[in-house]
C-alpha cells in the first residue's frame, strides 16, 4: 500500500520541476533578448526568420481569418436575430476579429507551423553537434540562432494579424452582403465607425507577445533537447503544446490588463 | 616558455549525476605534437574534448593553453583563445542550412576576416587542400557522402589556420580506405600548419597513422601515456588488452545492465 506522503512528494516534485523549467525558460528568453542589444548582429538570419515566420505563414493565416470571419457573421446572425439584433453583425465581427480572434488564431496557426519547425531544426542541430560547432567557430549560438528568431517573432506576428484583421472583416462582409442581404456600403460604414484604434492596437500588442512566445518556446525546446531523434520529437511536440497553452493563458492576462474596468 | 606544454590539463573532473566520467585527468600535450587519446566507448573521450573546448563545464580542474587557464578566462578572451582552435566533430557537424562553401568559410566570415565574395573563392582553395573540387562548394551537406562530409568538416577546421586542432573520432563510420585517406589528410594538414593536434579514437589503425604520442583514458583517468609507436607493446595490461582487442584482461566490459 502506497504511503500518502509519496503522492504529496510526487506533487512537490512536479511543482518544483515546473518552477525550474519556467525559470530556465525565462532566463533563456532574457539572454536571447540581451543578445539583440549587443553586436555582432545577424541581419541575414533575421531576414530569413522573418520571411519564414511572416511571409510563408500568410496562406494559412489568411485562410483561417477569412473563414473565421465568415462563420462569425453567420453565427452572429443566427444568434442575434433571436433578439432582433441582427444588425449588430458588423460590430460583433470587427470587435471579435481585431481584439481576439485575429491574434489568437494567427498565433495558434503560427505556433503549429513555426514553433514545431524551429524546435525540430534547433533540436537536430543540438543532437548532431552543430550548435557546439558554432561555438568553436567564434559564433555565439544564442546570438546566431535564437536572437534573430525572437525579434522576427515580435515583428512578424503583428504584421500577420493586420492581414488577418482585414481578411476576417472581409469574410464577415462577404457573408453579410452576399448571403444575409446587408447593404455593402452600410455594412462597411458600420464597421469603420464602430471600430476603435484601441481594438486594433490591443490585438497587435497581443500578437507581438504571442510571436515572442512562439519563437521562445520553439528555440528553448529545440536548444535544450537531448537524446537523439526521440528527444527532437519530444521537443517539437512540447514546443507546439506549450506555445498554444501560453498563447491562451497570456490572451486572458492581456485582455484583463487592457479591458477590465 | 618553450618548455610549457601547448596544452596542460590538471585534475579535470566531470560527473553526470552519480556517474564520474572524468575523475582527475592529467595530460600534457607538447607543442607540435599529435597526441592520440584512446579509450573504449563511453570512457569519456568526447567529454574530455568538450571540456577542453569549454563546450561542457568541468566540475573541477584546469585546462591551460600556453600556460593560460582558458576555463577561467572572461567570455571575450575565451572567444579569442577559441579562435586559435580548430575542431573536427565525429559526424562532421556541418550546418544543414548552408551550402558547403559557406560551411567551410563560416569561421572566417564570423570573424569578419573575409567578404562573402572572397570567402567563396577561398572555399575553393580550402576544398582543394582536402582533395575536393570547387564544384562541391555549391552543394548542400546532405548531398555529400560520409567521406566527403568529413573532408568538408576538415576543411572547415583548418580554414583559420589554427594553432591547435582537435579531432573527435575522425574515421568513425568510414570504410578502411576512406579512413586512411582522412588520416592522411589530417597528418598533411597538421604538418603544413605546424599545429598541435589532439585526436580521440578507438580505431587503432587511425591512432597509429595520426599520432606521435598516445594516452589511454580508462575509468576517468589517463592510465598510460607514451609514444604512439609503443601502443601495441606498451607494457600496460589495460592498453595492450585494448589495442589487441582481447576479451580477457583487466578491462571488463559490462554486458548487462
Amino acid at each position: 500500500m502506497s504511503n500518502p506522503l509519496d503522492h504529496i512528494a510526487a506533487l512537490g516534485r512536479a511543482v518544483l520541476g515546473f518552477v525550474r523549467e519556467a525559470g530556465a525558460m525565462t532566463l533563456f528568453g532574457l539572454d536571447g533578448l540581451g543578445h539583440l542589444l549587443r553586436p555582432p548582429f545577424y541581419p541575414r538570419r533575421f531576414g530569413r526568420a522573418l520571411l519564414e515566420m511572416g511571409f510563408f505563414s500568410l496562406p494559412v493565416v489568411a485562410l483561417t481569418a477569412i473563414f473565421t470571419g465568415m462563420v462569425l457573421a453567420l453565427q452572429t446572425y443566427t444568434g442575434f436575430s433571436r433578439f432582433n439584433a441582427a444588425s449588430a453583425i458588423a460590430n460583433v465581427v470587427v470587435i471579435s476579429i481585431t481584439r481576439e480572434l485575429g491574434p489568437v488564431l494567427a498565433g495558434l496557426m503560427v505556433a503549429g507551423r513555426i514553433g514545431a519547425a524551429t524546435a525540430a531544426e534547433l533540436g537536430t542541430m543540438r543532437v548532431t553537434d552543430q550548435i557546439d560547432a558554432l561555438s568553436t567557430l567564434s559564433t555565439e549560438p544564442m546570438k546566431y540562432l535564437v536572437a534573430p528568431r525572437l525579434l522576427a517573432g515580435i515583428i512578424a506576428l503583428p504584421l500577420l494579424v493586420v492581414v488577418a484583421d482585414i481578411l476576417g472583416v472581409m469574410g464577415g462582409f462577404i457573408v453579410a452582403t452576399a448571403k444575409l442581404g446587408f447593404i455593402p456600403e452600410l455594412y462597411l460604414h458600420q464597421t469603420l465607425s464602430f471600430m476603435q484604434a484601441g481594438d486594433v492596437i490591443s490585438g497587435l500588442v497581443k500578437a507581438a507577445v504571442f510571436g515572442f512566445l512562439i519563437a521562445l518556446l520553439g528555440c528553448y525546446r529545440g536548444y535544450t533537447s537531448r537524446g537523439g531523434a526521440e528527444g527532437v520529437g519530444a521537443a517539437t511536440t512540447g514546443a507546439v503544446v506549450m506555445a498554444s497553452i501560453l498563447i491562451l493563458a497570456f490572451d486572458f492576462g492581456l485582455t484583463e490588463l487592457f479591458f477590465s474596468k | 616558455m618553450s618548455d610549457t606544454p601547448r596544452i596542460r590539463i590538471r585534475g579535470l573532473r566531470k560527473s553526470f549525476g552519480a556517474n564520474a566520467v572524468l575523475d582527475g585527468v592529467d595530460l600534457d600535450v607538447p607543442r607540435g605534437t599529435s597526441m592520440v587519446v584512446i579509450g573504449g566507448s563511453g570512457s569519456g573521450k568526447s567529454v574530455l574534448l568538450k571540456c577542453i573546448l569549454g563546450l561542457v563545464a568541468p566540475d573541477a580542474g584546469s585546462v591551460e593553453i600556453d600556460g593560460q587557464d582558458i576555463l577561467r578566462l572572461p567570455w571575450r578572451e575565451r572567444r579569442v583563445a577559441r579562435a586559435r582552435i580548430g575542431m573536427l566533430f565525429q559526424n562532421g557537424a556541418l550546418f544543414d542550412s548552408l551550402p558547403v562553401w559557406e560551411n567551410v568559410t563560416f569561421g572566417l566570415l564570423a570573424r569578419r576576416m573575409l567578404s562573402r565574395r572572397a570567402a567563396r573563392e577561398q572555399a575553393g582553395a580550402l576544398l582543394a587542400q582536402v582533395g575536393l573540387g570547387p564544384e562541391v562548394g555549391v552543394l548542400a551537406p546532405a548531398e555529400l557522402s560520409g567521406g566527403m562530409q568529413k573532408r568538408v568538416a576538415l576543411a572547415r577546421a583548418i580554414a583559420a589556420q589554427p594553432d591547435i586542432l582537435f579531432f573527435d573520432e575522425p574515421t568513425t563510420g568510414l570504410d578502411p580506405i576512406m579512413g586512411a585517406v582522412i588520416d592522411g589528410l589530417i597528418v598533411d594538414c597538421v604538418k603544413r600548419l605546424g599545429s598541435t593536434a589532439v585526436a580521440i579514437t578507438h580505431d587503432m589503425a587511425s591512432a597509429g597513422r595520426i599520432g606521435d604520442a598516445a594516452a589511454m583514458l580508462y575509468r576517468g583517468r589517463i592510465i598510460w601515456s607514451g609514444p604512439a609507436a609503443r601502443l601495441m607493446d606498451s607494457g600496460c595490461a589495460e592498453v595492450e588488452q585494448f589495442t589487441h582487442g582481447r576479451r580477457e584482461g583487466p578491462i571488463q566490459m559490462a554486458l548487462r545492465r
